[in-house]
């Protein structure tokens, strides 16, 4: 019994040794699985801040179709290379609203202007309040939500060229 | 040509770790004179090719050789030489690099030094230790050269994370890289003695100054990165729980158990299955450390992807050394002779529940470092923080102060339970005392409230050994016990205290406006910008009064332009009574400016007590040394 028990240690450390590999093994896979998949957006009204576009409000985003909301600020430098993705998602025919997070109009007018400007309609938030109330952590970050304003995918972080066709496909089928 | 100079001593330094391996098994295996004779001297000359290796590289650092790949990634030109000269350890092929130099000099070492093993023994033991380095050698040989060149040579480098831009990274690294390899050869010896059968006190005590000396390096590592994390992330905290801070505690855990136990093989003749059951341990967890730190497995979302082959490789090297070692262990230990027995409550008794408790802390901190990957196997994401870390370990670690405060009051071998009550008394009272005092005047939680009357009653517990003896004449070793116990204290103490009564304010000022925090008035003065060797600032100043008296701290907001980076500098006056923390946070365009400010009462004892704990190791390993040197002298007259 005795000689048993001393070969205990080699075995869990085995088990340990199994389950780290595994781990290091897998694909890593750092996506953050949203809580927040299948509740409705809360409650938004936020302000127009570019010339000619609307702001963001309830009414707006609860009706009118599946689409994409992207979070992003003229001043954060990932937004500018992720903006390449989403001209593409918007040819593709994905409606795509944006929320600017603590900007200002004529820093986020000479950024439309420099990068592109996919967006149909854009709210205000200086102060953060909607990113929180969404669990956003950082910008760019965005949700595909579908016509009733549920949300029904997070993507934190830059939208690759390789999530372009992962994106597209969720709102087709939010549909 | 440096680098050229550099590979080849890094290629013959394998080569002869190689061949240090193929001696010892020849010598262990025959019997033979000749290849046990060739051992020690190929220890000694692999030692030192791995530190003209290492030499090669700092030397390609500081010249800023930017034909050399790794200069060009992690150096830049305009950076303070201080930064250069750390810079050759702070990125990940210089640190591999300089882990085998320190494993390389540390074989050297005990081939010249150690006389009291049995030969055989201590050709086992270098023969382990060379196998641990052939395992490194050949993981930075083939996945991750230092000395790789690039062709064109660079203009100029790609700079250093300005986080690690700070002295503390010139000594930290190395501190704690010598204590993992102090605790190898620890492992080393274990290995050699179990494959001798040798297990006794002369085994112990030829463990145990390696034991000691790891084990201050480690202290002095953890204390160090404790403060670097303090005051350069700019959080306020001293402890994270991160699975990086973990890794080099886990060590620490193991090896003070270790320490104790190894007290008892060499004085007492007893506990020696559980003495190289821990060596074994403590070199694991040091392996874990680093393969953590390096896989970069448990980075959190925002980090930066690491190479996984780097990662493989160190699992691999894992599995080999704890595997073997485990599987040695349990073939092995069975047949060596069990040591001399105790009664429960006894000095041995007080040592044998020491280590019970720090191994079960041990076990709550690797669970919970590995417990994500755990999780993920099931498809569930999630991170293990302070909540479940504080809540688990805490009441252990408060338990372990209890038997830290009776064990030094025991007797060797059996002791009476009423007697020791009797000795006890002035703890409990200063303990009890303390724990009235603070309900009636300041009450702080509960956590808190043990943690400060538990360090009152160890403070006093810890230093009654050496009451009422001749202090010339209490050896060395004694007082380093006192001082480390005292140190355990006065970290505790430091650790409630700022966990109780820690003020904090986080407010967007404006000029001119006065903030409270604590007992201080915090006034921003102004901002203006600065320029350093490679970065810009903002500079806040802050005037803060208390009682009349006025001092000026200065936080920045740092920019760097190489890479773009954004650190915050934070400013800390330090007061007879705690520290006031300060950072600079970012405008919010209508003329006010964040804030966040701390009163850390007493917190400064933290890292005072790691000091101490050190020193006391550092007694006892200059006592021990001492009173061996004179019983070798007393021996040679005889």
């Amino acid at each position: 019994m005795r000689r048993v028990l001393l070969w205990t240690p080699l075995v869990a450390f085995v088990i340990v040794l199994a389950v780290v590999a595994s781990g290091l093994f897998r694909p890593a896979d750092r996506t953050v699985r949203s809580a927040l998949i299948g509740k409705s957006l809360p409650d938004v009204t936020l302000p127009a801040i570019a010339p000619g576009k609307p702001g963001l409000s309830n009414a707006s985003l609860r009706h009118g179709g599946p689409r994409l909301l992207n979070i992003f600020g003229s001043w954060c430098i990932p937004c500018a290379a992720e903006t390449p993705q989403l001209l593409r998602l918007k040819a593709m025919g994905v409606p795509i609203d944006g929320i600017a997070i603590r900007d200002t109009a004529p820093d986020l007018r000479d950024f439309l202007a420099r990068y592109g400007d996919p967006y149909r309609a854009i709210g205000d938030d200086s102060q953060s309040r909607v990113q929180l109330a969404l669990g956003s952590a950082g910008v760019p970050e965005s949700f595909v939500i579908d016509g009733n304003g549920t949300i029904v995918l997070q993507h934190v972080g830059v939208i690759g060229a390789d999530d372009v066709e992962a994106i597209a496909a969720a709102v087709r089928s939010a549909r | 040509m440096t680098a050229e100079l550099g590979l080849a001593a890094l290629w013959l330094a394998a080569a002869l770790a190689a061949l240090q391996v193929a001696m010892a098994a020849l010598g262990l295996a025959r019997g033979q004179a000749a290849p046990t004779a060739a051992v020690r001297p190929i220890a000694i000359v692999q030692g030192g090719l791995a530190a003209l290796a290492m030499a090669a590289l700092i030397a390609l650092f500081l010249a800023s050789d930017m034909s050399v790949r790794l200069v060009v990634e992690n150096s830049h030109s305009a950076k303070p030489w201080l930064y250069k000269f750390a810079g050759a350890w702070g990125n990940h092929e210089g640190s591999m690099l300089l882990w085998v130099t320190i494993l390389g000099l540390a074989g050297g070492a005990v081939a010249i030094f150690e006389r009291r093993l049995p030969e055989r023994t201590l050709i086992a033991t270098l023969g382990a230790q060379a196998v641990i380095a052939l395992g490194f050698y050949a993981f930075l040989l083939a996945a991750s050269n230092p000395f790789a060149r690039v062709s064109p040579a660079a203009r100029d480098g790609l700079g250093l994370n300005p986080l690690l831009q700070d002295p503390g990274l010139a000594f930290h690294p190395p501190t704690l890289y010598i204590g993992y390899v102090g605790i190898s050869v620890a492992f080393s010896f274990a290995v050699g003695a179990l494959v001798t059968r040798d297990v006794g006190p002369v085994f112990a005590k030829a463990m145990r100054p390696w034991v000691l000396g790891a084990w201050i390096f480690l202290t002095l590592g953890i204390t160090a990165g404790s403060y670097w994390a303090y005051y350069e992330l700019g959080w306020g905290g001293w402890w994270f729980w991160d699975p990086v801070e973990n890794a080099s505690l886990m060590p620490w855990l193991a090896a003070t158990a270790l320490l104790h136990s190894v007290t008892v093989l060499a004085t007492r003749d007893g506990l020696r299955a559980w003495t190289v059951m821990l060596a074994v341990v403590a070199f694991s967890m040091s392996m874990i450390g680093t393969f953590l730190v390096r896989s970069g497995i448990l980075t959190s979302v925002h980090a930066f992807a690491v190479d996984p082959v780097r990662g493989r490789f160190i699992l691999v090297l894992l599995a080999l050394y704890t595997g073997g070692a485990l599987a040695l262990f349990a073939a092995r230990i069975g047949t060596v002779r069990a040591g001399t027995t105790f009664t429960l409550v006894s000095r041995e008794g007080g040592l044998v529940l020491n280590n019970l408790l720090l191994s079960v802390i041990l076990g709550v901190v690797l669970i919970g470092t590995l417990y994500p990957l755990v999780a993920a196997e099931f498809g569930v994401q999630l991170s293990v923080g302070p909540p479940f870390f504080n809540a688990a370990a805490g009441p252990i670690a408060l338990a372990l102060m209890v038997a830290m405060a009776v064990g030094p009051l025991l007797r060797w071998r059996r002791d009476d339970a009423a007697a020791l009550l009797d000795r006890m008394i002035w703890p409990i009272a200063a303990a009890g005392f303390t724990g009235a005092g603070l309900v009636a005047l300041a009450p702080p939680g509960v956590m808190p409230l043990l943690g400060l009357s538990l360090a009152a009653g160890l403070a006093v517990a810890s230093v009654l050994p050496v009451i009422g003896r001749n202090p010339w004449r209490t050896p060395l070793f004694t007082w380093g016990m006192v001082v480390a116990h005292l140190g355990i204290a006065v970290s505790l103490a430091g650790m409630a205290c700022d966990s109780a009564y820690t003020a904090e304010t986080l407010i967007a000022a404006r000029v001119g406006q006065p903030v409270r925090v604590g007992p201080f008035t915090v006034r921003l003065d102004g901002i203006k910008p600065v320029i350093g060797d490679n970065w810009s600032a903002l500079e806040a100043r802050l005037s803060a009064t208390r009682d009349d008296d006025t001092i000026v701290l200065r936080p920045q907001s740092r920019f760097f332009a190489d890479p773009v980076t954004t650190t915050s500098e934070s400013a800390i006056a330090t007061f007879r009574d705690g520290q006031l923390y300060t950072v600079l946070g970012r405008p919010d365009g209508e003329g006010r400016w964040q804030l966040r400010l701390w009163w850390k009462p007493f917190v400064t004892l933290i890292w005072f007590g790691g000091g101490l704990i050190a020193l006391g190791g550092l007694l006892s390993l200059v006592g021990r040394w001492r009173r061996e040197r004179r019983a070798a002298v007393r021996e040679a007259w005889a």
